[in-house]
């Protein structure tokens, strides 16, 4: 008994010993966070001078009545919109295809996969030259094509730079989405392939009946990883537009970045970042029981 | 039959054309790197050089390049280093111990993959003003290893589940410690999924922004990304030398690509198959 008790006492302090870096990093680095800019946002700060001035719920109702912000909020909702609705079918065309050339399309691989080792600032500061009306590659090869017509101011015109960076981002993402796509057809056995050829079914019957059907439990996963990650997107936009022109690109990222370390608003800009851990946290809750409960 | 030929002919074309969509920037950033301001300014924009130059990739590495590839290269590998140490010690306790909080305290921490980084930034600033970090490497490794934990925590708590249990029954018989067997018994084995940890966390913060953005500002403490984001303010109009520094910021990743292809993508792809 005595040995037990022991032995007991000092697989706890093993625990505690084990688990203690892990718990006092999150603490200090996750956990005090969120309380603090929920703190924080109650109160109007530089983020410098030692005086904080409480200000109650006044940064949430400013929050409400903010026309960029839910301007930056509707932005975020149409890049979710658009990322999905042009990721995905092209992630899952290309993995398909792939997947049915086999061995010998492996080449292809490899060059899809190259905008995935590039960081977001690279591709970000790259694709600016890219648009420059004057000496971006696109302009040169619409003048080539004598397209001429069509160069675009594409990041200095409101209308059009939206666009013209969700375009980037899918360009982007699409080869992440693609392996991930890749890595769910594997599953499919090869036997499936070859009994639908003998029972006369055409390429493209294969893929509406067996392939996409198979596919969409990795498709909704996809789907909400899209969703999450557009409700938080920075590094990009920040770099090639810094949300301009005219807020024309602004997302609450940005919005709170600018907001915080531009112009010194520590307090509101603690209350957008509040705002976004709301809306992530419960579009991630409400997206994962979507999905549960359609599979259950 | 020739209409499969005829299909498989499409399939390649498809891929073909999206081969291009997919690295002709790559071409343009190669291109225009060995270009002259000259030549970008006077010639059309997707030409292949015509008298190639390396003048702007001496530029970039007379400039503060290597500081930059330094610090990326401590900043990212201290916190590898720490993440696999931390995680993988909390992942033995969650994946092996029984005690009362094992299951409340796991699944908090897994709750912390969700957190939307931006919701922590503005306090980590503060904290790391207040603790006089501010603007060195070390004010990133905190926030780089912290926010790594849930996710590293996760994959190697799953995996170590795995791992039969016999071996530590035996070895605990022989009266080893706790220690030792985490050490000589546990770590061992986990060692795939520790790589794939090291390679999920160390790719993605090496290309890590928002942090080093906030956290540092002097060019001889900044990582790569920023260094690049420094460098086109500075040389907004060298269009040759921005693509000098952009294609050379390329290439670390580029070489550890090329030496484990298969690793890397599957490294890059952890946080997103959760089984």
């Amino acid at each position: 008994m005595q040995k037990d008790k022991a032995s007991k006492l000092m697989q706890n302090i093993g625990i505690l010993l084990f688990l203690t870096p892990a718990l006092v990093l999150i603490g200090i680095y996750i956990i005090w966070p969120i309380a603090m800019s929920f703190n924080l946002s109650m109160f109007e700060w530089d983020g410098i001078s030692p005086q904080k001035i409480y200000v109650g719920f006044n940064n949430w109702k400013n929050l409400l009545q903010d026309t960029i912000f839910w301007h930056a909020f509707f932005n975020n909702v149409k890049f979710i919109f658009l990322s999905i609705i042009i990721e995905m079918p092209i992630a899952i065309l290309l993995a398909v295809l792939l997947d049915r050339g086999g061995k010998k399309f492996d080449a292809f691989k490899s060059l899809f996969y190259l905008p995935m080792l590039m960081s977001s600032v690279a591709i970000g500061v790259l694709f600016k030259y890219i648009y420059d009306p004057q000496f971006g590659l696109l302009s040169g090869i619409l003048s080539f094509l004598h397209l001429d017509f069509l160069t675009q101011d594409w990041l200095g015109d409101p209308k059009i730079a939206f666009y013209s960076v969700v375009a980037v981002i899918c360009w982007q993402y699409i080869p992440f989405y693609m392996i991930f796509f890749i890595a769910a057809l594997s599953n499919i056995p090869h036997e499936l392939y070859e009994a639908a050829k003998i029972d006369g079914a055409t390429q493209g019957q294969y893929f509406w009946r067996i392939e996409l059907p198979l596919l969409s439990p990795s498709i909704k996963t996809a789907c909400i990883l899209s969703l999450i990650g557009s409700l938080k997107y920075f590094d990009l936009i920040y770099v090639m537009t810094e949300g301009g022109p005219s807020n024309a690109t602004e997302l609450m990222a940005t919005y709170m970045y600018k907001n915080a370390f531009a112009s010194f608003k520590m307090g509101y800009g603690s209350t957008i970042a509040s705002a976004m851990f709301m809306i992530i946290t419960t579009a991630g809750i409400l997206a994962y029981f979507a999905t549960k409960k359609k599979e259950a | 039959m020739s209409s499969a030929k005829e299909i498989k002919k499409w399939y390649f074309i498809f891929l073909a054309v999206w081969t291009l969509i997919a690295d002709i920037p790559f071409l343009f950033m190669l291109f225009t790197s060995i270009k002259t301001q000259t030549e970008l300014l006077m010639g059309n924009t997707w030409q292949v050089p015509k008298n190639p130059t390396i003048g702007n990739y001496s530029t970039v590495l007379h400039g503060s390049f290597f500081y930059y590839l330094k610090n990326s290269v401590i900043a990212v590998s201290i916190s590898v280093v720490l993440i696999l140490i931390v995680s993988s010690m909390a992942a033995y306790i969650f994946a092996r111990m029984k005690f009362a909080l094992n299951n409340i305290l796991y699944s908090l921490i897994i709750a912390g993959m969700a957190i939307p980084i931006h919701v922590t930034l503005i306090p980590i600033y503060i904290l790391t003003n207040k603790i006089k970090l501010y603007d060195t490497i070390f004010a990133l490794i905190g926030p780089y290893v912290a926010l790594s934990l849930p996710m590293s925590i996760f994959i190697l708590t799953e995996f170590m589940r795995e791992i039969p249990i016999e071996l530590e029954e035996a070895a605990k018989i022989d009266g080893c410690s706790m220690f030792r067997l985490y050490y000589n018994i546990i770590l061992p084995l986990s060692r795939p999924a520790l790589i794939t940890v090291g390679i999920y966390n160390g790719t993605y913060l090496w290309n890590e922004f928002v942090f080093a953005l906030v956290l540092t500002s002097s060019p001889e403490k900044r990582t790569l990304p920023l260094g690049i984001w420094d460098f086109q303010a500075r040389y907004g109009s060298d269009i040759p030398a921005i693509m000098a520094f952009l294609t050379l910021s390329l290439l670390p990743m580029l070489i550890a690509y090329i030496l484990g292809q298969d690793k890397i993508i599957k490294g890059m792809m952890a946080g997103a198959v959760k089984g």
